[in-house]
């Protein structure tokens, strides 16, 4: 038996830098965070925000919300968030020097195995928020990265020049130029797996991504992770209410987003 | 110095704060040392492997939470092996909390957490159980006692009862338990609920109804636990809607001789750690040297049994 757990997640009130629209729907959330908290932040995990009670709205349980960057030298915490209900709203209020309570880092993180050389990050929309930390963990690491943007329109693509900045190859397919349909991705994946720039895959949220990419890996034995969501209360492991199935070996198990998740096995998750 | 402790049914606890069972495990020793809490209580435990509800399993409404988590459960092997250990690194009792669907395989289980490290069983008797058509045990008095009867005879450790708000016999189901083997009670679990969605007009919950916790329920399981109180004379442990120190204040004057705290540590991990903290400083303040100075000192004149053990808005 282990000895006891060391302290990991840490409930603190943050001071708002700035809370500005990045487009239509999505706003980024800068908080001023102290710098063995930002050291503890891996890529893929989560902060659980206690959204304020304020514009009218009166949230009640915490909100999860991955975290989009953190930079220990600037001492930063980054979200991209998009305004969907109260909790969001509430989270739209924030000022300048506003207070925010965070509680995290939680959740397991993406990992990159040694041999995967050449990453694939296939996103659309707010999973953008998800992914965009690993580009910054792959080009730490001297991963090659191409990362394939997906949205309504060319104004929502989000992060392109930010994975530009980090050296990856972007591939931007949007609804309006009817290049994102899923018929097009796939000869976009495929064209990377022929051209030997493709050793793991990287998504969240999408169901019909997550199919053509099961189908993609397993054609070509390609290995891939996911970040999925789910409802949350506690956000650290205790009320097993964040359950999803997943396949494991010939049985089905259910296993907590915020505790086993919010990264999974690609091939392990089960399209919904 | 202010002296916390109390002593719940033979069970001596340092100070009188610790979890509701389902709102607590040993992920929570990840963000404070567990060792400040009064008590452990571990998420009930069936005695076979149980799956749990469909999802979504919780929604929040007006500033409270439902649930239909269920119980999920990897069976008591398991508990026996992984989770009773856990608990070993800390001085705090461990009370392990439990259910069944019928009053024998209860029992059974019962006897098999009785293990060295267990300090207390809870037995949840306000879940469904099969032989009573889904109802509570604890809805009923004749239920409660019956199962209290069987749990009795299978344990030496103390027994706590849990008791629902989904009664109309509160004091005596609460009587029953007592004359059942009952060294305590937990008043009270979640009370069942509803919510729907306008948009979709679905409910909310994917198994339909869930249970209520947090700060609404508070007035529902203070009256409870004032009724439970004044019915026994076995000590109280307030739960419900417990967030502030003055609600846990409130419990203790209502007569609880200790309390639960659940849906708060959701909101705030570390919210315990506050309450016992504030607890101390306001008994300090208050020139109090022992919380059971506290405890059932509620001023409520002379009042008669029909009006104190009320089961209707009068
Ligand atoms: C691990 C994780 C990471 C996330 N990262 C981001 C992110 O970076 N940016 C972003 O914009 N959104 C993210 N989400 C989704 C975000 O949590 C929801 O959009 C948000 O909770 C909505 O709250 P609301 O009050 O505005 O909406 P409402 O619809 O009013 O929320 C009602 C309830 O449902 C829950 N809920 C609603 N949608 C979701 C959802 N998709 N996932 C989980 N719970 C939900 C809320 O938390 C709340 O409890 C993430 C979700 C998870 C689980
Ligand atoms: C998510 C969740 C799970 C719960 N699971 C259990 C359980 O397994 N057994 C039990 O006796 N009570 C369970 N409860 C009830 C709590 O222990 C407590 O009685 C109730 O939530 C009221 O307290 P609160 O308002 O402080 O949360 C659960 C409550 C919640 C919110
Ligand atoms: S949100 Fe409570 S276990 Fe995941």
């Amino acid at each position: 038996m282990d000895a006891v757990p060391s302290i990991k997640a840490f409930e603190l009130p943050l001071s708002v830098k700035s809370n500005d629209p990045v487009n239509g729907e999505y706003r980024r959330l800068v908080l001023a965070a102290p710098q063995d908290l930002l050291a503890r932040c891996r890529a893929g995990q989560f902060f659980h925000l206690l959204c304020p009670q304020a514009g009218g709205e009166t949230p009640y349980l915490r909100r999860p919300m991955s975290i989009y960057g953190f930079y220990p030298d600037q001492g930063e915490l980054h979200f991209l968030y998009k305004v969907t209900g109260a909790g969001t709203r509430a989270l739209a209020t924030l000022a300048l020097g506003d207070k925010l309570n965070v509680l995290g880092p939680l959740g397991e993180p993406f990992t990159i195995a040694d041999d995967w050389q050449n990453l694939v990050l296939v996103a659309r929309g707010v999973g953008l928020a998800t992914l965009a930390p690993l580009a910054l963990e792959a080009n730490r690491l001297g991963r090659k990265l191409t990362a394939i943007c997906s949205a309504r329109h060319p104004d929502y693509l989000m992060s392109t020049d930010y994975f530009a900045s980090l050296g990856a190859d972007v591939i931007t397919l949007t609804d309006a130029e009817g290049t994102s349909d899923l018929g097009n991705l796939e000869q976009v994946i495929e064209g990377l797996v022929a051209a030997g720039r493709a050793d793991a895959f990287y998504t969240c949220g999408s169901n019909r991504m997550l199919r053509l990419l099961q189908t993609i890996g397993e054609r070509h034995g390609i290995p891939g992770q996911i970040a999925l969501e789910q409802q949350m209360a506690c956000g650290i492991g205790m009320c097993h209410c964040c359950v999803r199935p997943f396949n494991r070996g010939d049985r089905q198990v259910h296993l907590r987003v915020c505790r086993e998740g919010p990264v999974f096995d690609m091939m392990e998750a089960i399209a919904w | 110095m202010v002296d916390l402790s109390v002593d719940i049914g033979g069970l001596k606890l340092k100070n009188p704060i610790m979890p509701a069972s389902g709102t607590f495990s040993e992920d929570l020793a990840e963000v404070f040392d567990l060792d400040r809490l009064g008590a452990h209580v571990t998420k009930t435990i069936t005695r076979g492997w149980r799956d749990g509800n469909p999802t979504p399993r919780v929604c929040e409404v007006n500033g409270s939470m439902l649930n239909s988590i269920g119980i999920p459960s990897k069976g008591v092997g398991a508990f026996l092996e992984k989770v009773v250990p856990f608990y070993a690194h800390y001085e705090t009792p461990l009370v392990v909390s439990i259910s069944g669907n019928t009053a024998d395989e209860f029992a059974t289980l019962c006897s098999e957490v009785s293990v060295p490290g267990v300090a207390a069983i809870e037995v949840n008797i306000s879940c469904p159980n099969i032989e009573e058509d889904g109802k509570a045990f604890a809805i009923r008095p004749s239920s409660t006692h019956d199962v209290m009867r069987k749990l009795r005879a299978a344990t030496d450790l103390p027994l706590w009862a849990k008791l629902t708000p989904n009664t109309g016999e509160t004091s005596e189901v609460a009587r029953a338990a007592e004359e059942g083997g009952a060294d305590a009670l937990v008043v009270a679990n979640t009370i069942l609920s509803m919510a729907i969605d306008i948009n979709t007009r679905r409910p909310k919950l994917g198994n339909l109804m869930g249970g209520l916790s947090g700060p609404s329920l508070k007035p529902i399981a203070l009256r409870m636990a004032y009724q439970c109180a004044r019915a026994t004379n076995i000590p109280v442990i307030g739960c419900g809607g417990i967030s502030t120190i003055e609600d846990v204040i409130e419990y203790l004057i209502a007569g609880a001789s200790a309390v639960q705290v659940g849906t708060a540590t959701f909101i705030h991990p570390t919210a315990m750690i506050s309450l016992i903290d504030g607890l101390e400083d306001w008994l300090a303040g208050q020139g109090l040297s022992s919380v059971r100075e506290l405890v059932g000192s509620v001023i409520d004149g002379e009042q008669d049994e029909a009006v104190v053990f009320m089961e209707a808005a009068p």
